[in-house]
């Protein structure tokens, strides 16, 4: 997993709240069995006027010029400043490849879905928990001035805006630990191996059916 | 000390070992998997050349892309006509075939929605711990079973360790007493669950529901409700085992037998909150005053009775909210304050792994028979949620009512209720639809979702717009 230490960026809005996965990146191109090229579909159905379909060169669709990633002061913009309950509905982990693929590399929102949440974590991308109030400065702020970037320090756990306010946010230790190092958590897990083994010798005394094999009948 | 809740037994069941950071490893016992979410752990598990952990405590099926017409099921994999969906759907054999790991393929008559064909077959177990990389999983936690929706990056770090990584989620208890009114069904009470709560009402939670009203519901039934638990924003919903759970499980393919089957139902007996137990939430709701319902916007919290009428945003007072209901009525193409009953049908959809088990075939069935589906609308398909669904539901007529009464019989998959395979939406439509999410797009570019019960979705079928089916 590529690591997450600091990130200084042009902040882009979404701002709408309960974003669903569908919208981040629609079913038609979950059919790839890659993890990346999700980019250009991010928010398919908002950012371009027709119908995606998968594989498609997206350079010649119709854009929608109404939508905020389109507006030429929001390009090259690497954090997404978003409302409650972002990344809501499907397990999709294709959501998070899409925003990462796209070029974020954060997420503000004052709420997240647990599943999303979880995901944006395994993949570099850091999604950081402020107040509402705050979101609403960040949102206010933002569309007052072009060019608006925000300086994101993981060890430090503070977003700092251009005037130099900063704002300090939570994270899990542990998830901080491995973003910062860039840490598979598989192998970290397998450490535990011998945990595992152990588990499985004691479970299964207590309850063996909960060990029935899957078998070709 | 307090008492336990499931959901703290089933934990403390499946800790392995716990974080000095408060993380943990929970041990899973049962790992499905489909087409659509697995393809790039495969890839992971080949290029870092490990293998699954205990491969037989994985299933796998194909689900989402499946076709379900005759026709293109015919010749299996090679017959489906979309050729990424066929790239998908052979990977998915090939991963199998190359790991070991079992798999109802394609026309395996055991083939199903993957939330359907767990509980149906045995697979999934009360006290199982159960993932699957689809947030619908929680369908099987009306098993008494912690089951929920992961990642593709925790699909990989399942079948590598048999472990997942996870924070304890705080208890919530959704509870409803009394009894449901005629023609009210567990669809009806999730979805005003939903309605009351709202779609981050439960997130951070383990959802338990219990009352009366689960009490009283079937298997089935408990399966819908859990199965949008999500929806809630909670990623498990659950259901304390009780003699239907018991009665359920008993003699299904890879269920226990024999001495086992007594021990595991002594086990199971235990899987129930004690009556001390602390909830960090519980929400009450009258089983009572539950009525049909619809969902009239593109969240499935927007959701109202089939009696009343769409809302108004200029009587919202909250500006996120409010331009969130101008934006739905916008997408939805419906007007402030029009009644449910006056928005029109051009599909309908009944399936998915909420609403396309036995009862609810019958459920439409009993609501067709000696009627037909209005002119106006385009199409009714029914979509069974598994090959044995499809085969108890032809033993018993019900098919050549629905046929005789316009509806299309279809193949099982998940088909129109995220549209990855060729059933979906035309632009503007609009679908009453018995399965879980209303999102803008979700049933095909620009279709427009009404979230209902089977029997609500059979009665708009043969209306050809929203009726209550309590005055059919």
């Amino acid at each position: 997993m590529k690591s997450f230490t600091q990130v200084k960026g042009i902040a882009a809005p979404m701002d709408r709240a309960n974003v669903d996965t569908d919208m981040i990146i629609p079913k038609n191109f979950l059919k790839s069995i890659k993890r990346t090229g999700f980019g250009k579909n991010l928010f398919d159905e908002l950012r371009y006027l027709d119908e995606g379909l998968p594989d498609q060169d997206c350079s010649g669709r119709p854009l929608n010029e109404e939508f905020p990633l389109n507006f030429p002061r929001y390009q090259g913009a690497s954090i997404l400043l978003a409302r409650e309950n972002f990344g809501c509905g499907s397990s999709r982990e294709h959501a998070p490849w899409a925003l990462d693929d796209y070029g974020f590399r954060a997420v503000i929102a004052p709420s997240y879905a647990d599943i999303f949440f979880n995901n944006s974590f395994k993949n570099g991308l850091l999604p950081i928990i402020l107040s509402a109030e705050i979101v609403e400065q960040l949102f206010q702020e933002m569309y007052a001035t072009e060019g608006y970037e925000l300086d994101i320090d993981l060890e430090a756990q503070t977003v700092t805006t251009p005037s130099g306010e900063s704002f300090g946010f939570e994270v899990d230790e542990f998830r901080k630990h491995c973003l910062l190092n860039g840490l598979d958590d598989i192998g970290l897990t397998l450490q535990e191996a011998d945990a595992i083994r152990e588990y499985e010798v004691r479970r299964k005394q207590q309850a063996p059916w909960l060990f029935g094999a899957i078998q070709p009948e | 000390m307090a008492g336990k809740t499931l959901y703290d037994k089933l934990w403390d069941a499946h800790l392995v070992k716990e974080r000095d950071d408060g993380s943990a490893l929970i041990y899973i016992d049962r790992h499905i998997i489909h087409e659509v979410t697995t393809p790039q752990a495969f890839e992971g598990l080949r290029m870092a050349g490990r293998k699954p952990w205990r491969v037989d405590s994985i299933l796998a099926t194909p689900d989402h892309n499946v076709p379900t017409t005759q026709k293109e099921r015919a010749s299996g994999v090679d017959g489906i006509e979309d050729p990424v969906s066929k790239i998908q759907v052979q990977t998915l054999d090939d991963n199998c075939d190359e790991f070991g790991i079992v798999e109802f393929k394609i026309n395996d008559k055991r083939q199903g929605i993957v939330h359907v064909i767990g509980p149906e077959t045995g697979a999934c177990l009360p006290g199982m711990t159960i993932v699957c990389g689809d947030s619908h999983t929680a369908t099987n936690g009306a098993l008494g079973a912690l089951a929920h929706g992961i990642g593709t990056s925790e699909v990989e770090h399942v079948m590598a360790t048999q472990c997942l990584v996870a924070k304890k989620m705080k208890n919530l208890l959704i509870k409803v007493d009394g009894e449901l009114g005629e023609g009210v069904t567990s669809k009806d009470v999730v979805l005003a669950i939903i309605g009351e709560i709202g779609t981050a009402g439960g997130t951070g939670y383990a959802m338990e529901f219990g009352g009366q009203v689960f009490r009283d519901m079937s298997m089935e039934g408990r399966m819908t409700v859990c199965n949008m638990a999500i929806e809630a924003g909670a990623r498990a919903g659950m259901v304390a085992v009780d003699d239907t759970t018991i009665e359920y499980v008993k003699g299904r393919t890879y269920a226990p037998s024999g001495d086992q089957w007594e021990a595991a139902v002594a086990d199971w007996k235990q899987l129930v909150s004690d009556d001390d137990a602390v909830f960090d939430k519980v929400v009450e709701i009258d089983g009572a005053s539950i009525k049909p319902q619809v969902s009239w916007g593109t969240s499935p919290e927007m959701v109202l009775p089939v009696d009343a009428a769409v809302p108004n945003p200029a009587e919202e007072n909250d500006p996120v909210k409010k331009s969130g209901i101008e934006r739905a009525l916008e997408y939805m193409g419906l007007e402030a304050g029009q009644k449910i009953t006056d928005i029109s049908v051009d599909r309908v959809f009944i399936g998915s792994c909420t609403n396309s088990r036995i009862e609810d075939v019958r459920a439409a069935a009993e609501v067709a028979k000696g009627r037909q589906v209005a002119d106006s609308v385009i199409q009714a398909m029914v979509v069974p949620g598994s090959g044995q669904v499809k085969a108890q539901a032809e033993a018993e007529g019900l098919d050549k009512i629905l046929l005789e009464a316009g509806f299309e019989w279809r193949e099982p998959g998940c088909s129109m209720c995220l549209a990855m395979n060729a059933d979906k939406l035309g632009n503007g439509e609009h679908c009453a639809s018995t399965s879980n999410r209303n999102f803008e797009g979700r049933q095909g570019y620009g279709g427009r979702t009404h979230l209902v019960s089977p029997a609500m979705a059979a009665a708009a079928a043969i209306a050809g717009h929203f009726v209550d089916v309590r005055d059919l």
